[in-house]
């Protein structure tokens, strides 16, 4: 938001270079350097975990299944970070203050699902234990 | 052969689903029907259909469409508050065997679409029109940031409101209650139209909301007036951004339960089925994740509201105003984890229910703390009781007592006798009426000189006030009563004869708020008709300060000819006593948006998708909906959005202004 | 956002700004459809939990083991992450003012979404065959759903992108068609991490399960 408004007309005649003084839009757009970077790095990051299941590599389920969501949870970082160019600045910080709320909406709404759903599950199916003391 | 043709033609719409069978359904659609035709006729009498098309309906004025946006609420109020005599007098009636004026089939579509049309159809309109009015003028803003969304929002909950009216008289209405738990709402237990409606109703306006809050938070993040950092946004402002961002996060998990609700009916899906895995908790879960928050849009800008009104006629700052914003982004977040606090009786054992017990009981600190920064702001002021301020009184009593009886509610244990019952019933009109619709009232009586130049009769407005408030208590003190007593909610009849008593006193306080309503209507006509109207030349009726009242009443096309540049966070308040000089002279050409039509075009288009899917009119569906892409595509291809006001018309606009403040003072 | 107009002591603060206010051409767009796109999220999300919650209850039915293909979903992932890098060069020519190497790139990206809505169609196709429908489980309900929401909107990306392949042939790369490419980019890019997600709970994890 500009109070010297000198920059405006610049910044409303070309829209090339993003101004960070004006009201234009602040996304860095990467380059062709950071684009091979990022899909070399999702491209490793998606072949190890389909590896990893298809060798069955990880005899423990939990295990396997936790690396597996971390390589997820990495490679989703880097593609918001190489492809989506997110970083603390772009927009005045409003694109990384969105996502993370969105993020942590996101985990609450699925972590608190699963958990309340799970104990609606041990305490209401029936056939199930009907110890009290496993209600908690 | 001819039989087939006809079922492709009109799906399962045939002569047997309208209401004829309804007395009091046919009654309401031949008074409708003539009150609608004259409306119409009169319309086309006095050539007005070209001036609302091109001045309102195809508009992308923030200002006008927050106007339409605030008639749609209150002509929805009308027919959600009928719905609510009709329940009260059948439950003041229906005792000692009698089975009342309401069959089981009526009265059980009423009580839902009572609910729907209050939340969706009336609340939400009404916040939203407040906030499309009010924030591009307290940010300095010319428009909104995507001023043809903002339309076509509109006209999607137009839409939805639409549908909703005509299940009155084609079909049914859902009756399932307001949020059609399954498996009750499966096609199963509801093969009818009903649920149909309330999907399909609520998907078509849910777009629009949704739309109407991205576009809300990308105005109030980019078109701030230079030097409006975010710790100087006027508090209404703030609690629109915080509004807003709860609808961007949660009305997409109601979209998406609907649709899943959608596909169980249509397509035989097992999301929430009882058979093959599915789980009807799974919905009452997910809509609830949506539901809370929804409360909190509904309040927030209420909140928002009280603020201003508290700091303008008690003539002060507003006091605390950092923990005010504080408290309404923690709020903000909090209210994301209360959700279960809906279903404590569900069965999900001990540690989930305190867990949610206790974080509902500390989302009311926060709230409490806007109370007493409330009450501090009034300390030592100078007060002035005008509408909006009485209004504000009459919410911190009643809201205060809401709340209390809410934290009674989010102990698990008491949840456990209470849960269901006229109690919470009790409660959340309390909160609801007390916070959301008397913030509402205080709003429009605060805001209304800013849009229409002159304020609102006082006589008429403090009788609706009286009224509302004694109203108020004669209609739901009784139903706390009730609930504690035992009675559960959406009952039709009644067996013990000594309860009739509470339920005719609950009666007669919802005839004292239809006095309420009569008498908001007659301060409206005497206002807009009376030949004595307050007219307001200065822009600013009330010693305001924020930038709203910094422009005149009713405000340019643009708002404000020279964006002002902020210092304080009461800004206007800072540039009176700093005898800030309005520019008089040098005005300059003003960049606006085109009207246009499509967003009407487009709703429209929803509205037959959604009505062709109620009654499996599928050539129609596929028509539509391929019309409707191709009616957002062809809109692309429009390049010409905008317009430049030339400078002669801002001056003469101006100048007038001038002329105006001159003569005033 | 980043200036302040405070001013010096003494000195009467300017009140109105008396030059041209300009708020740069779709200078809201961006953040305008990144905030959509946070809300498209939580639809998904919602279809995660849903997934999360009821992707065991087979009932009976087919499970993951039976019926996923993982071969196939790398070579979907495959065209999809390779889509994602053309985009990337579509915006790099764009950039550059170059109109052809933009059109060319944005159609290899578009040809990619095909190959891989192609291979998803393939796979219902496929499952569907073998009785495994969406009515069969909850499981299957919330599988279809899922992925098929996700397709759904490569679908809508895939037609947005022709729509613009027209509109950028018709007016070239002027600032509105700039930015509607650059918002399709963050479309595109966002149903990249979308897919993430699926393929590593909905494949990989039900492989494991």
């Amino acid at each position: 938001m500009s109070a010297s408004t000198s920059h405006d007309t610049l910044a409303h005649g070309t829209h090339a270079h993003p101004n960070p003084d004006a009201h234009g839009d602040g996304h860095d757009h990467g380059t062709r350097r950071t684009y091979l970077i990022g899909f070399a790095l999702s491209v490793i990051l998606t072949a190890i975990p389909f590896w990893l299941v298809m060798a069955d590599v990880i005899s423990d389920t939990m295990i396997a299944t936790i690396v597996i969501m971390g390589f997820g949870v990495v490679q989703i970082f880097v593609h918001m970070v190489y492809f989506l160019h997110m970083n603390t600045k772009s927009e005045g910080g409003w694109t990384m203050m969105a996502a993370i709320f969105t993020i942590i909406v996101i985990v609450i709404a699925l972590s608190g699902s699963l958990w309340v759903m799970f104990h609606l599950n041990t305490n209401m199916m029936p056939g199930h234990i009907m110890n009290p003391a496993d209600l908690i | 052969m001819t039989n087939e043709f006809w079922s492709f033609i009109f799906g399962r719409l045939t002569w047997d689903v309208l209401p004829l069978h309804e007395p009091i359904v046919v009654i309401t659609f031949i008074v409708v029907a003539i009150g609608g035709l004259t409306v119409l006729g009169a319309l086309t009498y006095f050539k007005l259909w070209g001036y609302l098309w091109k001045e309102w309906f195809t508009s992308v004025d923030h200002k006008k469409i927050g106007i339409m946006y605030m008639v749609l609420g209150i002509i929805m109020l009308l027919r959600g508050f009928a719905d609510a005599l009709m329940m009260r007098l059948q439950q003041a009636i229906a005792f000692n065997g009698y089975e009342g004026y309401l069959n089981a089939h009526h009265y059980d579509q009423l009580f839902s679409v009572h609910g729907v049309i209050m939340i969706f159809f009336v609340a939400m309109p009404l916040i939203t029109g407040f906030m499309n009015y009010v924030v591009p003028l307290q940010i300095g803003a010319r428009d909104v940031s995507f001023p043809f969304l903002n339309n076509f929002s509109f006209w999607m909950t137009a839409g939805g409101a639409v549908l909703v009216m005509i299940s009155l008289f084609i079909g049914e209405f859902a009756q399932t209650g307001w949020l059609a738990f399954p498996p009750l709402s499966g096609i199963e237990h509801s093969p009818a139209s009903g649920v149909d409606y309330y999907i399909w109703a609520l998907q078509v306006a849910g777009v629009g909301t949704t739309l109407s809050g991205v576009n809300l938070i990308a105005t109030i993040i980019k078109m701030r007036a230079p030097g409006m950092s975010l710790m100087k946004m006027p508090v209404f402002t703030w609690t629109s951004l915080c509004t807003n961002v709860l609808i961007v996060a949660s009305f997409p998990i109601l979209t998406a339960v609907l649709t899943l609700l959608a596909l169980d009916r249509y397509v035989g899906t097992n999301f929430f089925t009882a058979d093959f895995g599915g789980s009807p908790m799974m919905y009452i879960n997910l809509i609830w994740i949506w539901g809370h928050p929804e409360v909190y849009i509904l309040i927030l800008p209420c909140f928002g509201i009280f603020s201003e009104v508290a700091s303008t006629f008690s003539g002060k700052r507003l006091f605390g105003y950092t923990s005010m914003v504080y408290a309404t982004v923690v709020i903000t977040v909090l209210s994301y984890l209360v959700w279960l606090h809906h279903f404590f009786t569900m069965g999900s054992g001990a540690s989930v229910n305190s867990f949610f017990g206790i974080t509902t009981m500390i989302i009311s600190i926060p709230t409490g703390a806007k109370i007493f920064n409330w009450l501090f702001t009034m300390y030592k002021g100078r007060i002035r009781f005008e509408l909006p301020m009485m209004w504000l009184i009459a919410f911190m009593l009643t809201f205060t007592i809401g709340g209390m009886t809410g934290v009674l509610l989010a102990v698990p244990p008491a949840d456990f006798v209470l849960h269901n019952s006229l109690f919470l019933v009790a409660h959340f009109h309390n909160v609801i009426i007390g916070g959301v619709l008397f913030g509402i009232f205080a709003g429009i009586n605060y805001w209304w000189p800013k849009a229409f130049g002159y304020k609102l009769n006082t006589y008429w407005g403090k009788i609706s006030f009286w009224l509302w408030n004694v109203g108020f208590w004669l209609a739901f003190g009784p139903l706390y009563v009730l609930g504690l007593m035992g009675v559960t909610r959406r009952l039709r009849t009644f067996d013990d004869p000594s309860l009739q008593i509470w339920f005719i006193i609950a009666g007669i306080g919802a005839l004292v708020i239809a006095g309420g309503i009569a008498a908001m209507l007659v301060q409206f006509a005497v206002s807009i008709l009376g030949k004595n109207k307050e007219w307001d030349t200065t822009g600013d009726p009330w010693n305001g300060r924020t930038l709203e009242w910094a422009t005149s009443s009713p405000p340019p096309q643009y708002n404000f000819a020279f964006t002002p540049i902020i210092h304080d966070n009461d800004a206007w308040a800072d540039m009176k006593t700093r005898h800030a000089q309005r520019p008089t002279k040098d005005f300059m050409e003003i960049h606006m948006p085109c009207n246009t039509g499509t967003g009407i075009v487009l709703a429209g288009l929803s509205v037959v998708l959604g009505f062709a899917l109620i009654w499996y009119m599928w050539w129609l569906a596929i028509l539509s909906f391929v019309a409707l892409i191709g009616a957002a595509i062809i809109h692309t291809f429009n390049y010409d959005r905008d317009y430049y006001i030339p400078v002669e018309a801002v001056a003469e606009v101006e100048d007038t202004r001038t002329r105006l403040l001159s003569g005033a003072r | 956002m980043s200036s302040n107009a405070t001013t010096a002591e003494g000195e009467v603060p300017q009140f109105y700004e008396l030059v041209p206010h300009h708020h740069a051409p779709h200078g809201s767009t961006q953040i305008g459809f990144w905030i959509y796109l946070m809300s498209d999220c939580l639809i998904f999300a919602s279809l995660f939990a849903i997934y999360g919650v009821l992707g065991g209850n087979y009932a009976a039915g087919p499970s993951p083991e039976h019926l996923f293909n993982l071969p196939l979903v790398a070579v979907s992932t495959a065209a999809l992450l390779l889509s994602s890098i053309t985009y990337g060069f579509a915006m790099l020519d764009m950039d550059e003012g170059k109109k052809t190497g933009t059109l060319v790139w944005l159609v290899i990206t578009g040809l990619l979404g095909a190959v891989f809505l192609g291979l998803t169609l393939y796979e219902f196709y496929h499952m569907i065959h073998e009785g495994a429908v969406p009515q069969r489980s909850a499981f299957l309900s919330a599988f279809f759903v899922l992925v098929g929401t996700h397709a759904l909107h490569v679908t809508f990306g895939i037609l947005w992108l022709v729509t613009l392949l027209v509109q950028i042939g018709m007016k070239g790369l002027i600032p509105a068609n700039k930015i509607r490419v650059q918002c399709l980019s963050m479309f595109w890019h966002f149903l990249d991490v979308i897919w993430i997600g699926v393929f590593t709970v909905v494949y990989l994890m039900g492989m494991l399960r």
